[in-house]
């Protein structure tokens, strides 16, 4: 409810609506408006390193490995990059509009599952030959790159990478009779695990999740799903396939937990915003989280992490995190590329990326000499080639969306009739994912 | 003379028409293109489909649960707002000592941003970090945690509450200024006449309130029925959909599914609706003077 005089959001909607139009009528009235972009420029394979002004956007989610990198290129080239950083939340809403309205700056940075949409659209210059030349191309994070691939046609690079894996707190470990150095190597053996700590009482719990946060289910439970050697989606990303009896073993699962207590409270609830936020208190004992948080655990939290297995065994991880692309409408795409050209080069990822325990965009340089006394990131970045990243048109409103169809799917399975019939829920889905 | 009467009163009125022009009638004009168009967000305008758009509107499985929790939360609302805030305006319309304390402490609330207020509020509802649930079981009232926003109940319990603590402290001023505007001799009179307080409220009170509590209805009516920040900081809609009011389904349309066309059919339609129901307040309210 608003009763103030200044625009609010409750308004945004039909704000966004009336800029929007105004914005491609303008744009209408002088032309098709997506003349004098960087297409129309001779590509400079190498970049150019002139004294551009170069704008970027990121989310706040990964501003911490976008500033590092930014500064760092900022201090040695004469181009200049100028960061901003977008709340989390309202990300894909601006790309949106600004994309919408050609405002787009030379380089933005995307959720890797959002990325299909804005690739399809045009919003981003073909990159191809560019990615093609560099020397060390087939050693960029794959997944990422084939989702950022339409038609062959090449448009992002990996920019921040965001790998789910489990967190295993070794203290309570040992306090439960568990052996520190053994996580678990299957989901079941993983529930065994969550359930003896959980006995530990007071205010110890086995795990977590974020029960009412659809990205939070697929980022942690899919890697399962995936491990046991099934799909979630079809290729092209138009049906989906979480219905599976490999997605229900690991449904089940998770739901033996919250019946059995294993789970802290308040999971039922978790919109997505505070679930990462127990763990480094050191009180829960094992719980698949992303692999940025290991440089934000606190130093006498001893830990370690470990794939996420599948029921039976396997691992895999959601390789999300962000690609970044040059803008379609870029004045500067050869001095955008030099920026991007420079964060993949191996000094860069080691010093900026590796020294922090960050994992790489690249899978050819584990052998570094920050990785050597921090195996917890040697684990993190050796998932890099194995994991995941779905392929999905209309990913964010089946999935990413709390009103889309995947959190009604996923909560049924887990708070639901136990033996509930998931192919209508599951119809929904595919409905979704064709628009 | 007239004539140059004229010209003047039109030179002197063509701001305020330029500003309604420009961001109230051009933007509402453009709406309704919009309504009838198809338009992607990235692809932009591509070309009239009327009435597609209004007609798949009916087909959003979301629509009319959005309808009626929106219709529920705000007969809720305003109930609880109008009842309280009158209430509290009574309590502090005196001079006894203290009121100017109350009165700061019932309005404050109303200085918070409603997004701070509701990012405050998940705070404290959070299992996670939250101090009420520690509270509540350090003072032995309850035994386990509390799900303050895991039920649909206790998630439109908990948002009512946040609203209600927000802005009874603005309607209370509203009816303040309303009570205050009563002439005390029209008390003395009937209290001479031998009424006692409960007459005085009924009779003289409530009537002579009537355009202040007309205006704090039409407020809390109209900002009700817009409700978008509260449940999409608190709850973002859920749990299991149990929360999404019809301006979130306009925000949806638009921002995950990218979609200003269905977007702004229902904009459109929320706008229509709350024409009616202003236009039936007002009617309402001056029926009878």
């Amino acid at each position: 409810m608003r009763f103030d005089k200044r625009p609010s959001p409750s308004r945004r909607a039909a704000a966004a609506v009336a800029a929007g139009t105004a914005a491609v009528l303008l744009a209408a009235a002088c032309g098709d408006g997506r003349g004098g972009g960087g297409g129309d420029q001779e590509v400079v394979l190498e970049g150019v390193d002139d004294g551009a002004v170069l704008t970027m956007w990121t989310r706040a989610a990964t501003e911490a490995q976008s500033q590092a990198l930014v500064d760092a290129y900022n201090a040695t080239h004469e181009n200049q990059v100028e960061l901003s950083v977008i709340p989390t939340d309202d990300y894909q809403t601006r790309v949106g509009t600004a994309a919408g309205n050609q405002e787009l700056p030379d380089l933005f940075a995307i959720d890797v599952v959002f990325a299909p949409r804005f690739t399809s659209a045009g919003a981003y210059l073909d990159l191809t030959d560019r990615i093609d030349a560099l020397d060390h191309a087939d050693a960029l994070a794959p997944s990422h790159i084939a989702v950022g691939t339409v038609d062959d046609r090449k448009y992002l690079v990996p920019h921040t990478l965001d790998l789910s894996v489990l967190f295993y707190n070794k203290d309570l470990y040992a306090q439960a009779g568990l052996d520190p150095e053994q996580p678990p190597t299957t989901l079941a053996e993983f529930a065994d695990h969550a359930r003896a700590v959980g006995e530990l009482g007071d205010d110890v719990h086995g795990t977590f999740f974020g029960g009412n946060c659809g990205g939070c289910f697929l980022f942690t439970w899919w890697p399962s799903i995936w491990a046991e050697g099934a799909e979630v989606m079809n290729e092209d990303g138009t049906e989906s396939l979480l219905d599976s009896p490999e997605a229900r073993e690991v449904y089940a699962i998770w739901r033996g937990l919250v019946e059995d207590g294993a789970v802290a409270p308040g999971h039922a609830e978790e919109p997505g915003a505070t679930w990462t936020g127990l763990f480094p208190e050191g009180n829960i004992g094992v719980m698949p989280m992303p692999s940025t948080m290991l440089g934000l655990m606190p130093e006498d939290l001893d830990m370690g992490v470990a794939p996420i297995p599948g029921p039976t065994g396997g691992q895999s991880t959601f390789v999300g995190g962000d690609s970044i692309g040059i803008s379609a409408n870029s004045e500067h795409p050869n001095q955008a590329w030099d920026f991007l050209r420079w964060t993949l080069e191996a000094d860069t990822q080691i010093d900026l990326l590796a020294a922090n325990g960050d994992v790489m965009a690249r899978t050819d340089l584990a052998d570094n000499e920050h990785y050597a006394d921090n195996p917890n990131a040697v684990v993190m970045n050796d998932l890099v080639a194995i994991g995941r990243t779905p392929y999905s048109l209309h990913f964010g409103q089946t999935f990413n969306d709390p009103q889309g169809p995947w959190l009604p799917l996923v909560r049924e399975a887990v708070y639901g009739d136990a033996d509930a019939d998931l192919s209508t829920l599951n119809d929904a889905i595919t409905a979704s994912l064709s628009g | 003379m007239r004539h140059s009467r004229t010209l003047a009163g039109a030179v002197y009125a063509a701001p305020v028409a330029l500003f309604v022009l420009v961001f109230f009638v051009a933007p509402l004009l453009l709406v309704g293109r919009m309504s009838a168009s198809d338009w992607p967000l990235l692809a932009g305008d591509l070309g009239v489909n009327f009435p597609a758009n209004y007609a798949s509107i009916g087909d959003n499985p979301l629509f009319w649960p959005a309808v009626g929790f929106t219709l529920k939360y705000t007969g809720i609302v305003v109930v609880i707002l109008v009842g309280l805030s009158l209430g509290l305006a009574l309590l502090v319309s005196g001079t006894r000592k203290g009121t100017g304390l109350l009165r700061t402490a019932y309005f404050l609330p109303t200085t918070l941003g409603l997004a701070s207020a509701s990012l405050l509020f998940f705070g404290f509802y959070s299992p996670a970090i939250g101090p009420l649930d520690p509270i509540l079981q350090g003072l032995g009232i309850t035994d386990e945690p509390i799900s303050w926003l895991g039920t649909p109940n206790m998630a439109l319990l908990s948002t009512v509450v946040l609203i209600v603590w927000k802005f009874a402290g603005f309607f209370m001023i509203i009816l303040l200024v309303g009570l205050q505007s009563i002439p005390p001799d029209v008390y003395e009179a009937a209290r001479l006449d031998g009424a006692n307080r409960l007459q005085a409220f009924a009779h003289i009170t409530l009537p002579l309130l009537r355009p202040a509590l007309g205006l704090v209805l039409i407020l809390s009516v109209t900002g009700s029925l817009l409700a978008f920040d509260q449940f999409f900081i608190l709850t973002k809609g859920g749990p299991d959909n149990s929360t999404v009011t019809v301006v979130q389904l306009i925000y949806r349309e638009a921002f995950q599914r990218f979609d200003l066309g269905a977007a702004a059919a229902v904009s459109v339609l929320v706008l229509a609706a709350l024409l009616v129901v202003n236009i039936a307040q007002f009617r309402a309210l001056r029926r009878d003077r």
